[in-house]
């Protein structure tokens, strides 16, 4: 799994940071969304494609 | 095309379901039909999903109500936040017309984008997870003064006033930085704003004097700005010519308001919910892991925000074979989405621990989302861990049919909620 981002469209709703932690973070300057893990092991793949499906600005790209 | 499937009257918005109950009401079917209009939603979901309303200024829109339909309308900023666009559906909505100074919630990129990123990072969750034990602290000394008047009064004590709309007013009024010797003031002028049994007109004067106390309080902080949002705002933005010192007045009330009477309510409503289903209650009291996704299902169940949010149509856009046009508004129920059983299993049962919980858009859906939804689950998740570890035995002090819903409300809730324990 490889992950992109759109951070441009970004709003800061955090939820991909509630939902799996140890990939997402928000940039302290303006809360947009920042990428820990672009390719994290099997175990977090879940999370990240319920992070995805939630997020509001559909910004979470998720290649295979 | 759906020309034909348009219906030529438009009904007015479900405010109040249609008499008659349906056999073996799901649990907590009798909070739900209360005046709300789950029942009638449910039948728009499945006859004609995007359909047409009347509003009070005798205007129409269009009422969608299924979750996919409101994600892709929420989901595409084609649909205008601006309320001063052509179309836009102001009439009954909450807040009402006023169009002055709005904040950015009612604007569109790249005003939207520019201004809410001036605030994003106040919301973000590592700063909300730091503010938990401060939210802990506020949210323990309300309890200490609850059993304080319990003990002294030996009657009933309003969950609304004691705790549900103080708590959101402390933590705002701490971001905000409103002086503490303030707090007095800006609680009563706060709750006056949210209260029913309150004349229009000292309302009204409520307002007018929140908003003195807001300018006031911008530029007493020019002065002296300290470490908290309105005094950043005004060092990084005002000072440096990006903002108005009115500007900063406007963030200042639509981060109060915006997160002052949507807690509250959910904290009253949340309270009342697990009070009338001791099962719930004790499966979160043994296991407290499980409230963060019980918060969800909460925010999901009682999806708060009636008859909203509200766009208007800038292009003609299709929504699932249903043609919007351009100038035309649109009423979206998300308390509606929530509750499609096309997602959410069995939706109309509240069960704390649904799996799809937090796909719920009771914060709602797009660049709009809630902003301060990371700062709204921790003070929802404090307060039901707290008062289900303190308040065990705590059962409202009336019976169900006496407490005040706000079903003359556009923010559903409670207007006051008597517990006793």
């Amino acid at each position: 799994m490889k992950i992109t981002l759109d951070a441009d469209a970004c709003c800061g709703a955090g939820q991909c940071v509630l939902i799996a932690p140890e990939v997402f973070d928000q940039r302290d300057e303006d809360g947009v969304v920042v990428l820990l893990d672009a390719e994290p092991p099997a175990e977090r793949h879940d999370a990240v494609r319920e992070a995805a499906a939630i997020c509001p600005a559909a910004v979470i790209g998720i290649h295979a | 095309m759906s020309e034909m499937t348009r219906p030529t009257a438009a009904a007015p918005l479900p405010v109040r379901p249609p008499s008659g109950c349906p056999a073996g009401p799901p649990p907590h079917a009798d909070l739900l039909d209360r005046g709300d209009p789950h029942t009638a939603f449910g039948v728009l979901r499945t006859t004609e999903p995007i359909s047409k309303v009347s509003l009070a200024d005798g205007s129409w829109a269009w009422l969608a109500t299924r979750y996919a339909d409101i994600r892709a309308i929420l989901g595409d900023t084609r649909f205008s936040s601006d309320p001063t666009v052509p179309g836009y559906p102001l009439s009954g909505m909450t807040g009402g017309g006023n169009t002055d100074n709005r904040g950015f919630i009612r604007r569109d990129p790249p005003e939207h984008t520019r201004l809410r990123r001036m605030v994003t990072r106040e919301f973000m969750v590592k700063r909300v997870e730091a503010l938990r034990p401060r939210i802990q602290r506020l949210t323990d000394d309300l309890c200490d003064a609850m059993e304080r008047t319990r003990e002294r009064t030996d009657g009933p004590v309003d969950l609304v006033e004691a705790l549900a709309l103080p708590v959101p007013s402390l933590v705002i009024s701490l971001l905000l930085g409103v002086p503490y010797d303030d707090h007095e003031t800006f609680q009563r002028l706060t709750g006056t704003l949210l209260a029913r049994a309150v004349p229009d007109a000292e309302r009204a004067a409520a307002r007018g004097e929140l908003r003195d106390y807001l300018d006031r309080l911008v530029t007493a902080k020019g002065a002296a700005p300290g470490d908290d949002i309105l005094g950043r705002l005004i060092t990084e933005q005002q000072r440096t010519g990006e903002i108005t010192h009115d500007d900063v007045t406007a963030f200042a009330a639509l981060l109060l308001i915006a997160g002052h009477e949507t807690t509250a309510n959910m904290i009253g409503l949340s309270a009342l919910t697990l009070m009338r289903d001791p099962e719930a209650a004790d499966r979160l009291r043994r296991d407290p892991a499980l409230i963060r996704g019980a918060v969800e299902e909460l925010l999901r169940f009682h999806s708060i925000i009636r008859n909203g949010p509200r766009r208007a149509a800038t292009a003609d856009i299709e929504i699932d074979g249903h043609l919007i046009r351009a100038g035309e508004g649109v009423v979206v129920a998300v308390a509606s989405a929530n509750r499609d059983d096309r997602v959410f299993a069995d939706a109309d049962r509240f069960d704390p621990g649904r799996p799809n919980a937090q796909h719920h858009v009771a914060f709602g859906y797009g660049i709009h989302q809630c902003l301060g939804q990371a700062l709204a689950r921790v003070e929802l998740q404090v307060v039901i861990d707290t008062l289900l570890r303190r308040f065990p035995a705590m059962r409202p002090a009336v019976p169900v049919e006496e407490i005040p819903f706000r079903t003359d409300m556009s923010i559903y809730g409670c207007h006051a909620l008597p517990v006793t324990w």
